[in-house]
Parts: C-alpha cells; structure tokens; sequence
C-alpha cells in the first residue's frame, strides 16, 4: 500500500497510536501533518481526535486553511475518509459540550453529554463493547471494538448510520456516507478487530 | 450485550525492568515491560496498566522509553502511573503512547491537579488512583507512597472529590490487601463504586479468579485489576474472561 495518507495533526492527542496502527495494518506512506497542501495531495485522510469536542474544533478551525482543504478533498474530490472518536463527532453540525460549538457539518446531528440513565451506567462509556453494523455498515463488520467518551453523535438521518452500540440508551458507533467514515471507538486501541478496520480502510476505493 | 467487564492486568516497573512487590516489599523480578505487554496484548487483555513503583523517590525518565516502545507493539489501551506530578509530566506520558494517566501522590498533596489535567487533556485520560488502608472504624484512609505514608485523608471522601474535579475513572487500591492474594477489600471498592459516577477499577489482593468475579458482582467494580495471577502463568487472560462469563458477567471472548 502505497498511497499517500494524511494523518492530520491539530494537537488534539493520539497521534502516535493511530500512526503506529496504521504501520501495522500495512500503510507504509503515513506523514502525520498540520498542513493543508499536504491534505490536498493525500490519497486518503485520517482525522484522529482526543478531548473536548469545542476544543479539538477549535484547534482544527485555527490552522489556516485547514477546514477548506478537507472540504475540497473529501467532500469535492471524494478522497477516502475516516475520523476517529473526536474526529468523528467533528462532522456533525454542532457539539455541545462546554457550551454550543459548530462542528464541520458533513453528517447531519449533535453531539451531545451520554445519559447515565441509571448508577450501573458509568460515565464515560469506556471499554470495550459491541460494533453492531447497520444496513448501512460501509466497511464496518460485526465485532468488539475499545469505546472511550462520555459523548455520543446523535445523527438526524438514521441512513447515515454505520454501526450502533449499546451503554443505557443506545449510542452511534459510526457513521458513513459515500467517502466518508468515521467511527466513535478506537480502531488503534482495539486489537485485530481495529487493525483490520483500517487494513480495510487502507484498500478501500468508495 | 453491553459493555464488557474490563481484565486489567497491572505490570510493577522498577528501573525499566518488571517487578511485583508482595504488599511492596520483597520484590521478584518478572522480566521485560514491553515483551510482557505485547504478550498481553496478544492474550486479549482489555487494556493495560503500568505503576512505575520507584518514581516517587529514585529516577525518572525509562518509563517514557518503556512507553513509547510498548505503544509502537501494542494495540490496546495503556494506562501509566507513578510518580505523575504535574501537567507537564502527564502530557510527556500521553505523548509517548499513554491513554490515560493515574494521578496518585500529587492528587492528595493538590487534588486541583486532577481537574488541571483534564481540562487540559480531557477526563477521558485521567484516572486518579487511590491507595486506601482501613481505620479499624469501618472507614478507610488515603495512604501514599507505596502505602506507606498515612495522610489522616478519609478515602470515600477523597475519592468524590478527585471524581468531581473531573476523574474519568477512579484506581482503588486497597494497601492492607494488596499482596496478600485474600481478595478486592470489597466494602472499600463497593462504597466508593455507590458514590461516584465514573468506573471503578478494583485493586489489590487478587489470589483466584473468583476474587475478580467477586469484584464486580460485590464489589461493583467496572473493572478488574491484578497482578500476578497472570505473571506468574497461574491464569491466562482469557480464563478470567470466561470465569466472569461463566458468573453471567458481560466479557470478551
């Protein structure tokens, strides 16, 4: 696999861990970047994310051109895309945590604080759970994936639905349309189910 | 099914090197962090932890290499404690592979360090850890460095607190027995599990794999920590999987 991927860096967390995954599921072309010339020349892009969603838009938003540059590559020129975690609750149109934050506004829907609908249900949602895919599922199978995050993507259009996942109520695992993946658990942090999402995600020609 | 039970199997390191203490005294060598992680990793444990045993009070600085090294081989999520006594030692950890950092000493001199972490780098990667010894009057007491030092800290309290300045997962550690393979201090973890929000990990004293069972359906621990059950080759990971599975207890397979 040698196609160029952009590992997109906003200092925003778990760079290392998606670079090493991605080592591992056979990409042998991973530069990690804060630049948008290096998005637009990326055969394939990888938004990770850690932390408070305000926060992460917020450094995103900050390198110039940035945004513009997933926009015309992802959304005009249908590069493949996955966003992890964070970088998955970003393509949703708002986020509200610590107040209201515009989010990219690729998938339609909210992110919102996970309901502790009773005292067994700890929050954060942390460990690991189901990955239960959806007619929808894009490259998604059926499995066991590491979930870490106390807010979940409520999406308005259930087609763009990729995968659920159940903790009290039952929470957005991932989300697709066309070139566009992004999933709420962490394909580096989970094992061969996750390295073998991305070996996918790697060969994958949307 | 719902969210699996998590198996945490906790490696002791000194000097880059891995050891268990029986309740931290009389030390074993059980060999290399980052082979015994990737063995883990391979086995299926749910996550991993790291306590850099000495940091308190000898050198720093080979956990980080122990760190990075075992980040680059394993897929699995990696907790690091030890020693972590500011913003800037958290954000060296995180950024050499850790997921989560366990705040323990620095927590109970400034709790406040809890809650400077996570608005910095997110709850999500802040586990405070307690070290808890009984008071002989049904309460507990934070102990620190190595459960040596009382503090005069009641620990439930303690433990609310650190979850309210924003935690995203409490360690609970009990010193009398931790070493001792008697089993989870259940009252301790199942007190501070009734109090706060976020999950418990339960902590010292694990002998069998029912102490792990017993840790969730008594304890109500979201999580299960031990030591050597599985270094020693008494246990593999996916025995305790299966002996929580076989108690009705939600685990991978």
């Amino acid at each position: 696999m040698t196609d160029n991927i952009a590992l997109i860096d906003y200092g925003a967390g778990n760079l290392h861990s998606v670079h090493n995954a991605l080592k591992a599921a056979g990409a042998s072309s991973v530069s990690i970047t804060s630049h948008p010339d290096a998005v637009v020349g990326a055969d394939r892009i990888v938004l990770p994310g850690v932390g408070a969603f305000g926060a992460c838009r917020d450094a995103l938003m900050a390198i110039d051109g940035m945004v513009d540059a997933l926009e015309q590559r992802v959304r005009h020129e249908g590069v493949p895309f996955l966003g992890i975690c964070v970088g998955m609750q970003l393509l949703a149109d708002t986020g509200v945590e610590h107040g209201t934050h515009r989010g990219l506004g690729w998938i339609g829907g909210t992110v919102k604080a996970i309901e502790a609908v009773s005292p067994d249900i700890k929050i954060p949602h942390m460990g690991w759970n189901d990955v239960q895919v959806c007619d929808n599922a894009s490259l998604l199978e059926n499995g066991e994936a590491y979930y870490l995050h106390g807010y979940h993507f409520d999406v308005v259009d259930a087609d763009d639905i990729a995968a659920t996942t159940h903790h009290g109520e039952t929470l957005v695992a991932a989300v697709a349309r066309g070139n566009i993946l992004g999933v709420q658990f962490h394909p580096e942090k989970s094992q061969r189910y996750g390295i073998e999402l991305l070996s996918r995600f790697l060969e994958w020609s949307p | 099914m719902t969210l699996r039970i998590r198996v945490i199997p906790c490696l002791d390191v000194k000097n880059g090197r891995v050891v268990k203490g029986v309740n931290f005294v009389d030390l074993k060598d059980a060999g290399d962090p980052v082979e015994q992680a990737q063995a883990y990793d391979a086995a299926g444990a749910d996550e991993l932890c790291f306590l850099d045993i000495t940091a308190s009070h000898e050198a720093r600085g080979t956990i980080l290499d122990v760190v990075k090294r075992t980040a680059e081989v394993c897929f699995m999520p990696l907790t690091v404690g030890g020693g972590v006594s500011s913003v800037r030692h958290a954000r060296a950890l995180l950024l050499a592979g850790a997921d989560k950092v366990a705040i323990n000493s620095a927590a109970v001199a400034r709790p406040e360090l809890v809650g400077e972490i996570a608005q910095k780098f997110g709850s999500q990667c802040v586990v405070a850890s307690i070290d808890a010894r009984g008071n002989g009057q049904g309460g507990w007491e934070i102990f620190t460095h190595g459960g040596r030092k009382p503090t005069g800290i009641d620990a439930v309290g303690h433990a609310m607190r650190l979850a309210e300045l924003g935690a995203g997962e409490l360690l609970v550690t009990s010193m009398d027995r931790d070493g001792t393979r008697d089993g989870y201090d259940l009252d301790l973890i199942r007190t501070i599990a009734g109090k706060v929000s976020v999950p418990v990990v339960a902590s010292g004293g694990v002998g069998n794999l029912q102490h792990l069972v017993d840790g969730v359906k008594d304890g109500h621990a979201s999580a299960v920590l031990a030591a050597s059950i599985f270094h020693f080759g008494e246990h593999s990971i996916s025995d305790a999987h299966k002996a929580l599975r076989d108690a009705g207890l939600p685990a991978r397979r």
